[in-house]
């Protein structure tokens, strides 16, 4: 399985994520300047975390304009799969390839800290090697990641099924609506989420439970 | 040349919690009554253009594709 990281300026945690993809998969993933208008073939697309673009009018919204989003636009409609991680989600939102928004913790603190995740849905490409309604450990460091959509759209993505993480055991750190923490696309092949699993996958974590994110849709045996 | 404002607000029944935030400490420095505070954007955008019709077409189209996230914000758009 090929992947591919999106390098947009103000990212922060594309080594992070780059180091994760080459130990879960064998190989290092390719990199992609946000200026690129072609994307190689892979089969995953990894939009990683930070402050693209410092934050600037709204989390992700100038980076979701960049060149480089319309390739991954075109990828994710041909099938490909896509992942974006924090500021990763963000982009997603912004880029419209993801319902709702991501608005400022309820807290209006930045929170760095351990949540309690559940996997609200086992049945999709990114999280078939987790058994259904497992509860993993996950960091999360974030400012702006209290999810929201207007009822009818909230109700569209729950019908869907297309909640694949949500906080659990009381561990919402940011407001976000339904304990939402992270959504895959009516067709599958999007997930965005602001967790960060690419910083839970061996010992030298202090655990691996982000792992199973990565070989699901690397297509490894668990 | 045209100059506008736009305002971004946040739509009805969306949560803004800085907005409660400068709420709460509009009330701490003494202001009573305050009832609801709610934050917002304003960008002011000159065109160097004298075509109105364009100018607020082009404009409309700035808030839906960038200055606006029409999933939680609304926009006015005043030419001055």
């Amino acid at each position: 399985m090929k992947s591919a990281v999106v390098l947009l300026p103000g990212l922060n945690r594309d080594r992070d994520m780059i180091a994760a993809l080459t130990k879960i998969s064998g190989t290092a993933p390719l990199t992609v300047w946000q200026t690129e208008t072609d994307i190689p073939d892979v089969d995953l697309i990894v939009i990683p975390g930070g402050f693209s673009y410092g934050d600037y009018l709204r989390c992700g919204a100038i980076a979701a304009r960049m060149p480089v989003m319309r390739a991954v636009a075109e990828k994710a409609r041909k099938g490909v799969k896509v992942l974006g991680v924090c500021n990763g989600f963000q982009i997603l939102l912004e880029a419209g390839l993801l319902p709702g928004a991501l608005m400022r913790n309820t807290s209006l603190k930045f929170v760095c800290r351990e949540v309690k995740l559940e996997v609200s849905n086992t049945d999709t490409a990114f999280t078939r090697n987790y058994r259904p309604g497992q509860i993993i450990r996950c960091p999360v460091a974030h400012h702006d990641g209290n999810y929201f959509a207007d009822a009818e759209t909230l109700a569209r993505i729950e019908g869907e099924r297309q909640v694949a993480f949500r906080y659990a055991e009381g561990t919402n750190p940011n407001g976000s609506i339904n304990d939402i923490a992270g959504i895959v696309s009516r067709e599958g092949n999007v997930l965005g989420l602001m967790p960060h699993p690419e910083n839970l996958i061996e010992a030298a974590h202090g655990g691996a439970d982000g792992r199973p994110i990565f070989e699901s849709v690397l297509g490894i045996a668990a | 040349m045209i100059r506008a404002r736009i305002t971004v607000t946040l739509k009805n029944g969306v949560l803004d919690p800085q907005g409660k935030a400068i709420e709460g400490a509009l009330g701490a420095l003494g202001f009573e009554g305050v009832g609801s505070v709610r934050q917002g954007k304003v960008f002011d955008v000159e065109i160097q253009s004298s075509d109105r019709v364009k100018a607020e077409a082009d404009l409309k189209a700035m808030c839906e594709k960038l200055l606006a996230n029409t999933v939680i914000e609304n926009y006015s758009i005043a030419i001055i």
